[in-house]
């Protein structure tokens, strides 16, 4: 048979995939109430404005959990698509951008809810 | 393991629009990018995180820009995006993580509807917890 040997070596692929999971679930099951709170009904005037909530440790970890993992999910998500609409061969730029930028923006997030 | 010869595989080349041809295939590039505009979201809350970070006169000029109608509709445009996702992804778990009760599979429609009620149940919970604090 003609053809190449493929080297052996393990691929970090299930670690996007699980952390695309990941941040689906986060995104799904959160994202849309937060939409409603803080980007409709606060600045609507529904309900007013508690920004001490997000002085709590506890808030915290859930607000790092909340923004971190969807950012994966978007990495994963839009190099595939960028792929599937005719960008294919540019797929190591992408996935440079997309998940060097859900890595940089995990670590901008936990920055940011440090110095809160 | 042995990858074949490249010059004896069937590429199949597809032109960029082919995602316009049906309306399946359209929905599927909406569901993708529903991602993108969460994303996008999650960067303004990060934004509105940060000027919270830099003192209450930052954050209350941050707070008032957004209720500009350009805000506002950005908003409800990425709330219909991030629905669709929380829906069709409910829906997607059902196909990927079948749920057994008693080794029958539990048909995907009731499973759907189980993440849906969670979701709702879940929504309330964080709505609650935000008006109480």
């Amino acid at each position: 048979m003609m053809g190449e040997a493929l080297p052996n070596k393990k691929s970090i692929e299930p670690l996007w995939w699980g952390l695309f999971s990941a941040g689906g679930v986060v995104a799904a099951f959160l994202v849309p109430i937060h939409i409603v709170l803080l980007g409709l009904a606060v600045p609507l005037g529904w309900i007013s404005d508690a920004p001490d909530i997000f002085g709590h440790w506890f808030v915290k970890v859930y607000l790092f959990v909340f923004i971190a993992m969807p950012l994966y999910h978007w990495a994963h998500r839009f190099y595939f698509t960028l792929s599937d609409i005719g960008l294919k061969s540019f797929r190591k730029p992408i996935s440079f951008l997309t998940y060097g930028g859900a890595m940089m923006g995990t670590v901008i997030t936990a920055w940011i809810l440090l110095r809160l | 393991m042995i990858r074949p010869d490249k010059s004896l595989l069937y590429y199949p080349r597809m032109p960029a629009t082919w995602w316009l041809r049906k309306w399946s295939y359209f929905l599927f590039i909406v569901r993708e990018f529903s991602s993108l505009f969460i994303a996008a979201y999650l960067v303004l809350f990060l934004v509105q995180l940060y000027q919270l970070g830099n003192g209450a006169a930052a954050y209350s000029t941050f707070t008032n820009s957004l209720k500009s109608p350009g805000w506002i509709v950005f908003h409800a445009v990425v709330l219909v995006f991030a629905v669709y996702h929380s829906v069709t992804w409910f829906y997607t778990t059902s196909i990927v993580i079948p749920l057994r009760i008693g080794g029958k599979e539990i048909p995907r429609a009731a499973f759907t509807a189980i993440n849906i009620a969670a979701w709702i149940a879940v929504s309330a919970v964080v709505f609650g917890l935000y008006l109480l604090q």
